[in-house]
């Protein structure tokens, strides 16, 4: 027994090991990295887009945002860390996740702990291929109401097959011992016991390292996690008759007023300017509408709508129209096949708009 | 002799440019060069940072039309 501890500890101590950070562009999972990278192991990053991710696309899209700085925090992480990233497109295999969560959804379409559970599995294929040791996590007990629990973090590393190759440093000292703490390659007394929703820890950690331009805590990363997106994606499903849903689709599904009139049809108008340039590169896959005599937004229409579905549409367009108030407003239709026609419609009076029909 | 290949980035929003400039990267030999035609001005942050960790370099950048060009070089270390 002693002689191969001994050795054990002696190539430990000789091989650099090697860990995967999941970086979500958050503080945790930055000042998770950061403590690890601290005791000598190499750490390189993984960031998933799954294409819910909140990061970067609104402001892309909207004009009112244009002035901001931009800048992707998962890159922004890797680089304050002197990092690799690796961002992995799980756009196609997160389907089935959203489909059929077996832990079920969160308050809104969420399915948090089938996420992290697999995006450990994700990180854990990418080590095994790569010959990394583990992989490092930002979790913290009692953090997240459905994925951060006591009770929950023995099923993500169960579930997702990493098992004890899993380490979560900001609240290591209040989890059972990992693989890398017993064989040493990181110090167990140098890793941290942060549990609960508060922040304190991290922020003094952060001031510590001298971390200062760090993403701010937010309502998450994922528009999974917000209700208006999760009733127009649930409406999507509902109005297809299946849970399917393509890149267009969730793309769609951030910019513009969604308004459904009936099951068959909704029409998508554009609120400024950087959605409806946005909405421009659509145009070619759905039918849309453009006021001429007034200025206006875009509407893309989304389904099988009727010749007078298509009027309805031209009223409720002309009523977000410069020319809501007009006795008429001129539009233009153009189909899927590029055909023009001109419209002349009296614009949607407010009453008229029933509430069910905003989404 | 080193090759230049370009990629179609319109209408991706950022990340996605970068993933694609990645997985391109991944294809060539150092020396080699990529240029991302995007319409997300993100990108213009967001491929330089990238290439920044990963030890590519960003040879050229410019705007024409809504469209931004970005040329990276691939190097050594990628």
């Amino acid at each position: 027994m002693r002689a191969s501890r001994y050795h054990r500890d002696d190539f430990s101590m000789t091989k650099q090991r090697k860990a995967l950070a999941l970086i979500s562009g958050g503080l945790d999972s930055l000042l998770a990295a950061k403590v690890v990278m601290e005791q000598g192991v190499h750490v390189e990053g993984v960031n998933f887009f799954t294409g819910f991710c909140v990061e970067g696309h609104t402001h892309a899209i909207r004009k009112k945002d244009k002035q901001k700085p931009k800048r992707n925090n998962a890159l922004w992480s890797a680089e304050t860390l002197g990092i690799k990233l690796h961002i992995l497109d799980i756009v196609e295999e997160y389907k089935d996740v959203v489909f059929n969560p077996r832990h079920g959804y969160g308050a809104h379409l969420n399915p948090c702990l089938d996420c992290k559970i697999f995006m450990v599995q994700k990180a854990r294929e990418w080590i095994e291929a790569n010959d990394f040791d583990f992989v490092i996590t930002g979790e913290v007990i009692g953090q997240r109401p459905k994925s951060q629990r006591k009770d929950t973090m023995p099923v993500v590393q169960r579930e997702s097959g990493i098992e004890d190759r899993l380490l979560r440093p900001l609240c290591a000292k209040n989890l059972p011992e990992t693989l890398p703490e017993r064989e040493g390659w990181v110090n167990r007394e140098q890793l941290h016991d942060f549990s609960g929703r508060t922040r304190k820890p991290q922020m003094n950690l952060a001031k510590a390292y001298g971390f200062e331009d760090y993403a701010q805590p937010a309502g998450g990363c994922c528009f999974l996690t917000d209700e208006q997106y999760s009733v127009k994606l649930a409406d999507l499903w509902q109005a297809r008759g299946e849970k399917q849903y393509e890149m267009d689709d969730i793309m769609l599904l951030k910019v513009g007023r969604h308004i459904r009139p009936a099951p068959h049809f909704k029409v998508i108008v554009s609120r400024e300017e950087g959605e409806g340039k946005f909405m421009q590169g659509y145009r070619k896959q759905y039918p849309h509408l453009k006021t001429t005599s007034h200025g206006g937004p875009l509407a893309l229409i989304d389904g099988t709508p009727t010749e007078k579905d298509i009027e309805l549409a031209a009223r409720l367009v002309a009523r977000y129209s410069q020319g809501k108030q007009a006795d008429r407003v001129e539009l233009e239709f153009t189909d899927l096949q590029g055909n023009t026609r001109a419209l002349s419609v009296v614009p949607l009076p407010a009453h008229e708009v029933a509430r069910d029909w905003i989404l | 002799m080193p090759q230049r290949i370009s990629l179609d980035c319109h209408r991706l929003l950022c990340p996605m440019p970068v993933i694609r400039v990645q997985d391109q990267v991944a294809q060539m030999q150092a020396g080699d060069e990529v240029e991302a035609v995007c319409t997300d001005p993100g990108a213009l942050n967001d491929i330089p940072a990238w290439c920044r960790i990963n030890g590519h370099q960003v040879v050229e950048t410019r705007e024409q039309e809504d469209e931004y060009f970005i040329v990276v070089r691939v190097g050594e270390t990628g």
